[in-house]
């Protein structure tokens, strides 16, 4: 496992986004208890940050049925946080709800045992979603951009005043799939109502894949420039490899000081937009990019990130099996056909 | 819950009813022109399971001549004993198309190998003789190529497991090849394998990627690709490699190279997935020339579903940016036409019976659906 200070400038924040923003976004739908296991897995894999899970509605997203299910059955790693998804203020409810119920306050007579340490909460962190285009917020949730943070604001107040961290989501920053090109003014409005409403972060998300690292560059020189920019350590690139350019978009992100990005185990998460193109850019190519051939020995200058990279990898290709679905790492690929070859190879020897 | 025709329309502008695909054309002395290899019909289908006949490959040449590409490696004249995929170039030369203005090298791997290409190109091409009151000559056809590939690499382990000498060994015998080569007209290319990461000995020292670079310039050829043969090199890789190839006394011009990335090839299937990043950091370094295989042609024979070759229209695309470049920030320009690419990309993964490499070749079709 690879450890790094948070100090270090080359210090990258993986957001590991497979077990919700994936799975959602995939036509397999599995169990609470083998979601459950993948975030498990992924938390001994050394990821820092896991999505666990939606609290939305399985009429709209039947994969991300059983949430509290899988809260209750996963791993609780001290030092993870595992962020959930609230629409809205009835999915915060829920979520309130089932974090009373699984964190009662307890009361203990004076001469008792000194009291065990509070288990740790089912989760400390919300995601908030939103679009930088109305149309695209039409179509997802039925209002416009302005609505939807006006709706907001109140969910991320009470979550912040009940102890939870709050991250924002914006979609379709480069090419909105109703629209076209988005006016990155727009992204940096809408990231900068999300970080005054209580977000601590900005994740901007190219949702059909389609930008290049010219799109964001500017987009980024845009969102961070004058005075209403939003400063490099809020903001993270949620890059789709649509168009396999992914993890080149993530250079150029770093280059103008981003630090944090989301990725998804095995690339889990398809295109919606685009039937059988990829979605999410795969964790284990965007770690294995971050830190080159052999983890970073020798070379030019690499970043830092958390991560056990072969772990991430076994991870990578046994949720693929279990959905039935290609293993869209190409970074998970190669080292599962390398772990392959040298299983072949002590075969051989005995 | 939303429109899949007005997506579509946006997502490819081109695609609008009745909007002819436009080849995007850009002047050479753009500096922010980038050349494109395309490097399917040889290196791409040399390392596909499937052997496809020469009639098939001529027609992806042709295609892709069509589809606006200007450098197009068309076979290699290797023994089939050796690499079956590449038996009947000549047959290949003979049958495709060939665009005025448009580069087709063929790879030589040593002298008799020349001498058969020699030996081709005389007999396609024999002098006419006309008497004087005859209508003016045709102007001649154009010659079934005008250019080879010599290959060596980086290390003698590398170089010993594919041609059974070592790197000194290999120039030296390439040296003559690339002489005779000119003197009969022909342009000479030079590759370099295994710049990053050798499969046998490790991380390459970039001194010695620069010394065999220098050489191969030395000896005629016009320019170097440098192949990270196990795409195991990420941008910072890359951007160490560049800065010693082209620094000190014995540097190479970044005109004077192209870098070749992602490539799977022989038994060596480690492709990491950062072929596109890696292309970034070379163009920031001056680099302005790039190998690439349209739909990802180029997998390993001995691992089903490894990658290989970086794809053509992931490159295409990651230049020029969305909708062809319109709007955004200063970006590349290339020739080729994407959704032509993108179509030869399904049709030749679809008759080799393999799966489409392409991402952005897939969404594109995707959204023609």
């Amino acid at each position: 496992r690879t450890y790094a200070t948070a100090s270090d400038p080359n210090y990258v924040n993986i957001v590991e986004v497979g077990p919700r923003d994936g799975l959602q976004n995939e036509t397999a739908v599995i169990p609470p208890a083998l979601k459950a296991e993948l975030i498990t897995r992924l938390g001994r894999a050394g990821m820092n940050t896991i999505e666990a899970g939606s609290f939305v509605s399985p009429k709209w997203v039947p994969q991300m049925e059983g949430t509290d299910e899988v809260l209750r059955q996963m791993e609780h790693l001290q030092g993870v946080h595992y962020p959930v998804l609230v629409p809205n203020m009835k999915g915060l409810d829920a979520l309130l709800a089932l974090l009373s119920t699984e964190n009662p306050p307890v009361s203990r007579p004076q001469h008792a045992a000194p009291p065990l340490p509070p288990a740790q909460p089912l989760t400390d962190e919300i995601a908030l979603f939103t679009a930088a285009t109305d149309a695209f917020c039409q179509a997802n949730t039925n209002c416009t951009v302005a609505e939807s943070l006006a709706r907001l604001a109140p969910v991320a107040a009470r979550a912040r005043a009940s102890g939870l961290r709050v991250r924002g989501y914006v979609s379709v920053v480069v090419v909105c799939p109703y629209t076209g090109r988005v006016r990155a003014e727009e992204v940096r409005d809408v990231a900068r109502a999300l970080l005054d409403m209580g977000c601590y972060e900005v994740s901007l998300g190219d949702t059909v894949g389609a930008g290049t690292p010219a799109d964001i560059r500017a987009l980024l020189e845009t969102v961070m420039g004058g005075a209403q920019g939003v400063g490099p350590a809020q903001l993270a690139g949620h890059f789709h490899d649509t168009y396999g350019a992914g993890v080149a978009n993530m250079f150029a992100a770093l280059e103008l000081g981003l630090r944090t990005f989301d990725a998804s185990v095995g690339g889990l998460g398809g295109c919606p937009y685009s039937p059988g193109a990829t979605g999410n850019v795969a964790t284990e190519d965007v770690l294995y990019a971050l830190r080159g051939h052999g983890g970073g020995a020798g070379g030019g200058r690499r970043y830092s990130a958390a991560g056990d990279l072969d772990a991430l990898a076994e991870i990578g290709a046994w949720i693929s099996g279990r959905l039935g679905r290609r293993n869209e790492s190409r970074a998970g690929k190669a080292i599962m056909a390398r772990k392959e070859r040298e299983r072949l190879e002590k075969e051989r020897e005995r």
